[in-house]
């Protein structure tokens, strides 16, 4: 696969503060590229300079093959952007939304009709097309945004967000979309805070700290780098005494989990065995035994705590 | 050469998307019917009950003040509009450029003047002035409400506030002062040299001489300066417009 973003060397200042500090990184054409940070890390700032929408201080960002600061516009034209916070126009229509949002992209009048149409009878949005989006739930101006984002059908998708805020059912039905138009061929570039959603959606991942990547690989890679952080979960048919428990394991890495015990370690086996001699020799009944691989979540928290 | 021109005519077309945009949404905002319409009607009112003048004498100040607070009425606060509710960032992730959106901010400010600041022409049509004039003053008002327009789109550069209030004060900071010293209440030709030093300064000065050289058949400037004076302050407050605007973009985004 080729790559549809290059970024290089990438740096931006915000009155003197370093907000993007020279990261590199790829997104290869036709995947879900998620990129993760805690606030503040520098991925809005990332995501604006690889939208054109910023220019970065050092270093170059290919899109669509066009550099952001010498063809910004081209880079726009081939892109779709849904922002973390709703900005479509409220005293618009979504109708209205659309047309405008056509007529930016300079799309002639039939296309973006045809578009429009097309988009919002895909997002169930087509019925309320002449109400204003100020009336809209959140699900429901969301959805508006994904489709101001796809009317000129572009290449790169660009998501801030797109499920924050929204109930259950908006979510899974957002992710669905977003599964959707990537297996249409579309390249989605990802900004969340919900793990759950990388470990469903993303081909791969970046985690960005301070500015600087911090890692960038599958999620299953970086969980196998991180071994360190996976852990069994046991569940005893009586109370155990944790101390107990820690002293007998000759391990220090034991947490209760509700009435469960969490034992972190690199060597599974050897805990499993001392975990079945320390229920025969008390007596107990083990009644749940799971070998947990580290969550994405775990990753991240072990990344951004990490100095770099 | 042609690439060139196909690529400001592309990027015209996508300010008039923005002008049938703010169209749409800005004419009927409160403080442009109140700046725009209220405002200057009620001040013609202050200056002209219980005054003797007749109607030829008082269209001068009427056009040149109702042009001048229109044309200036839509533009200053739009910005600050579209950065509170984060929509200036939806535009300018499409393929545009800022200078793009300001051009449809401008357009639609001048549109909103030229509808309501033709209404006092229609009074000139009551007085025997020459067709020929008639279309010299339409001319000038349609170059006098693009600068005015200009000019309030440069009002909302700095600060780069997200409160439409914060705006539409600085704005008339400049704009009242403004009126008092262009020749709209004491003509140009009445005031001191001090006065009229710093009436030379004003778009506006030059709009209303031209209006009274065309309807009483008085001026203190020759109508060409006064053609030329607004060119050139137009071109003056659009290349500055367009440099502030660009510089305070960011802190707008972030």
């Amino acid at each position: 696969m080729s790559n549809i973003i290059e970024v290089k060397n990438l740096t931006k200042y915000y009155n003197g503060f370093l907000a993007v500090d020279h990261i590199k990184f790829e997104v290869k054409k036709g995947e879900i590229f998620g990129f993760l940070g805690p606030n503040g890390a520098g991925k809005t700032t990332t995501i604006r300079i690889l939208t054109a929408f910023l220019k970065p201080d050092e270093g170059t960002a290919l899109v669509s093959g066009y550099n952001v600061s010498k063809n910004p516009l081209e880079v726009k034209q081939y892109l779709g952007v849904v922002p973390e916070v709703p900005n479509a126009y409220v005293d618009l229509t979504a109708w209205e939304n659309l047309m405008l949002m056509g007529e930016l992209y300079g799309m002639p009048k039939k296309e973006r009709k045809e578009n429009a149409v097309k988009l919002l009878k895909d997002f169930g949005l087509y019925e309320v097309r002449e109400k204003l989006a100020k009336g809209f739930s959140k699900g429901m101006k969301q959805k508006l945004l994904l489709c101001m984002a796809l009317i000129n059908n572009p290449e790169i998708l660009f998501l801030d967000e797109p499920t924050s805020g929204l109930d259950i059912e908006s979510a899974r039905l957002m992710r669905e979309k977003v599964q959707q138009l990537n297996r249409d061929g579309k390249t989605i570039f990802l900004s969340t805070h919900n793990m759950e959603e990388v470990n469903q959606l993303c081909h791969r991942i970046a985690i960005i700290n301070h500015g600087k990547i911090a890692a960038i690989d599958t999620p299953e890679r970086l969980r196998a780098q991180s071994m360190e952080l996976q852990y069994i979960e046991v569940l005893f048919d009586k109370p155990v005494n944790l101390a107990k428990l820690t002293e007998r394991l000759k391990i220090a890495n034991v947490s209760p989990a509700g009435n469960k015990f969490r034992i972190y370690t690199t060597n599974p086996h050897i805990i499993i065995e001392n975990l079945v001699d320390f229920a025969r020799e008390n007596n107990l009944k083990i009644l749940d035994l799971n070998t947990m691989m580290p969550s994405l979540e775990d990753i991240f928290i072990k990344l951004i705590k990490q100095k770099i | 050469m042609k690439r060139k021109i196909d690529f400001i005519f592309i990027q015209l077309k996508r300010s008039l998307a923005i002008t049938k945009k703010n169209i749409k949404i800005y004419y009927l905002k409160g403080p442009v019917i109140i700046f725009g319409l209220i405002f200057p009607l009620f001040l013609f009112f202050a200056f002209t009950i219980g005054k003797s003048i007749p109607l030829k004498e008082l269209l001068p100040g009427l056009i040149g003040m109702t042009t001048f607070f229109t044309a200036t009425a839509v533009g200053p606060s739009i910005m600050s509009w579209e950065t509170r509710s984060k929509t200036l960032e939806r535009l300018v992730s499409c393929p545009v450029f800022l200078w793009t959106v300001l051009l449809g901010d401008i357009f639609s400010s001048f549109l909103f003047g030229i509808i309501i600041s033709v209404i006092p022409l229609f009074f000139v049509l009551l007085l025997k002035i020459s067709f020929l004039n008639f279309i010299i003053l339409f001319l000038g008002m349609i170059l006098a409400n693009f600068c005015f327009s200009i000019l309030s789109i440069l009002l909302s550069a700095y600060p780069p506030s997200d409160l439409p209030a914060t705006s539409l004060m600085i704005s008339s900071l400049v704009k009242f002062p403004l009126v008092f010293i262009s020749g709209v209440f004491v003509p140009v030709e009445k005031m001191s040299f001090f006065a009229r030093a710093i009436a030379s300064f004003s778009p506006l000065t030059y709009f209303t001489d031209l209006v009274r050289r065309l309807i009483l058949g008085v001026s203190y400037y020759p109508l060409p300066l006064d053609f030329a004076m607004m060119v050139i302050f137009a071109l003056i407050f659009l290349v500055l417009a367009i440099k502030l605007h660009e510089k305070t973009f960011p802190k707008r985004i972030s």
